[in-house]
């Protein structure tokens, strides 16, 4: 930063250079046209724990129903699931619809609201006052995640290191494959053991 | 062995160095930091020109001052030079440049791409960032990409060198030899979590980190008490963020502009109480370098001088981190300066020989 101290950016000579006009929107990126208030959000952060309590026995549920699932046929049952719960999470979260929910790990605010969808922390460029870098006016998710995780009782899975998303599971159920992955896990559980009884048996 | 430096492949400056036990990559950085000697690095200015001579230039200034050069991808959003094109150039001086990826520009195929194209050219220290969002740079209006983010980038980084795999699982037939690094920033919220996303870091695969401008030195040294508590320090080469600032004014201008630099308000105060503003700043970096240098688990200093950085040298030489030592410096080997000698005459002398004169000096 020389003698010509960059009072003007880049950024601001860009804008400046744009063409006039009578419309301009109001807000800075796509995503935050879309979301205006973050009320729900935050309350959801708020009571991070209540709702980890409720999604844990909410599992356990869609876990209990799985032979029904199972019977129906999961591919038939996605629509109406999906239709729901992105309806109920969109609410509740925001949610984008990911596919591949981490809400357990990140204190109940959903990282896919974060403009740069970080998935493993928040970015070097938070706000003094917590505020989002590129949506100034958006309390920043991972700052939210942070508070959320620490009223939780596995609020340390925060400091797992996520897995990139996989762009293939967008607009799907994470329910249902979260459900059908356990059932999956259960199934092989019950197969290991009753191989080992049978060897113990045979032996 | 004619005039060979420390940290030097006798059969060229351009080619990597012997592999040596323990480390994970060839190159320069890696050997000083292991070594526990306090490393040195710096920031290029990327050039918006084509010309090689630009990217030379502006290394040449650090010769002998540093450790190793970052090579920066698109830094604030705004195009440049690409990191990969730079690292290319430098590599092929001896230079030890740290090629920055940013995940804001390429997904995760042109970027494990690049990985393997920057080792292939000699780049043995990557650092791993998430990057600014586009808005801060001069065209807002491009797609942000984010397909990785830095832990994630980090973690490939580390599976295609350690089990010589894509993110696919697909083979490699000879994977990268790296260095890998990641930035911090502890002067940004959430402050509680920042020391445990540092050992997320490590566990992604970071060995060294490099922090954002630090100008509250209480601030840094909370935050290595706490980093050193958890034992991220033996794991980890933790190198500290500094740089001049020209004026009062900047600061100020960084500080309400720059997201994710934080200035107190007595730095300010001491820059605008001083008649020569500019030497202030340049004094102010190097007072907080000697705070810095003294806390425990810090292992070296960055030097960001963005358009200073002619005082890169000046403020590693009066801080006196190297303590004596010099880093590698480009310079012709003596060998070779030798036949150029000899051969100077031949170059310069205006002598017309003939065969018959040749013949006759022959006898």
């Amino acid at each position: 930063m020389s003698e010509t101290t960059p009072a003007i950016t880049q950024a601001t000579l860009v804008k400046k250079a744009a063409p006039k006009s009578d419309y301009k929107p109001a807000d800075v990126s796509p995503q935050r046209r879309v979301q205006r208030s973050f009320a729900v959000r935050l309350w959801s952060v708020r009571h991070s724990r209540l709702l980890e309590w409720f999604y844990a026995k909410f599992s356990d549920m869609f876990l209990l129903l799985h032979p029904l699932w199972k019977r129906i046929g999961y591919g038939r049952v996605e629509g109406p699931i999906k239709f729901v719960e992105k309806r109920v999470k969109g609410f509740m979260f925001d949610c984008r619809m990911c596919g591949q929910c981490i809400l357990s790990s990140t204190g109940m605010s959903c990282p896919m609201n974060c403009p740069k969808q970080l998935r493993n922390g928040p970015c070097g460029g938070v706000r003094a006052n917590g505020n989002c870098e590129v949506e100034p006016d958006m309390p920043c998710v991972w700052v939210k995640a942070w508070e959320g995780s620490r009223n939780m009782k596995h609020g340390d899975k925060i400091l797992d290191v996520q897995k990139p998303v996989d762009q293939s599971l967008r607009e799907t159920s994470a329910w249902l494959r979260v459900t059908a992955q356990a059932a999956a896990a259960r199934e092989a559980a019950r197969n290991a053991a009753q191989n080992t009884t049978n060897t113990g048996a045979s032996a | 062995m004619i005039g060979r430096q420390r940290d030097e492949n006798p059969a060229g400056i351009h080619l990597p160095l012997d592999p040596l036990p323990g480390h994970t990559s060839r190159g320069r950085l890696e050997r000083v930091l292991r070594r526990g000697e306090f490393a040195v690095t710096t920031e290029l200015n990327p050039p918006d020109s084509a010309d090689p001579e630009d990217v030379y230039n502006r290394a040449k200034i650090f010769d002998g001052w540093v450790d190793a050069i970052n090579a920066v991808d698109a830094s604030g959003a705004n195009c440049h030079m690409s990191s990969v094109g730079i690292c290319a150039l430098l590599t092929r001086m001896g230079y030890a440049p740290i090629m920055q990826i940013a995940c804001r520009d390429r997904n995760r195929i042109a970027i494990q791409g690049d990985v393997l194209g920057g080792a292939a050219m000699g780049v043995a220290n990557m650092l791993c960032l998430t990057g600014d969002g586009v808005q801060a740079g001069d065209q807002p209006g491009a797609k942000p990409v984010f397909d990785l983010d830095c832990m994630s980038l980090l973690e490939t980084c580390r599976i295609m060198r350690d089990n010589g795999k894509f993110l696919s699982g697909r083979k490699l037939t000879t994977p990268p030899q790296l260095f890998l690094g990641a930035a911090i920033n502890p002067f940004a919220p959430p402050i509680d979590f920042r020391p445990y996303r540092l050992g997320k870091k490590i566990a992604a695969g970071a060995q060294f980190v490099q922090s954002q401008y630090c100008f509250d030195v209480p601030m840094f040294r909370t935050y290595m008490q706490q980093v050193r508590d958890l034992g991220f320090t033996e794991k980890c080469f933790i190198l500290c963020g500094v740089g001049p600032l020209a004026s009062a004014k900047t600061a100020k201008w960084i500080r309400s502009n720059v997201p994710g630099i934080h200035i107190p308000d007595s730095i300010v105060k001491r820059l605008e109480g001083a008649q020569d503003q500019k030497k202030e700043g340049k004094q102010l970096c190097i007072d907080i370098i000697n705070e810095v240098k003294e806390i425990p688990g810090v292992s070296g200093v960055h030097v960001m001088a963005y358009r200073q950085e002619e005082y890169v040298a000046e403020i590693v030489d009066e801080s006196g981190v190297l303590k004596g030592r010099q880093p590698w410096k480009r310079e012709i080997r003596r060998d070779d300066q030798l036949v150029a000698d000899r051969l100077d005459h031949i170059l310069h002398d205006e002598i017309t020989e003939t065969q018959v004169d040749m013949v006759k000096t022959a006898h």
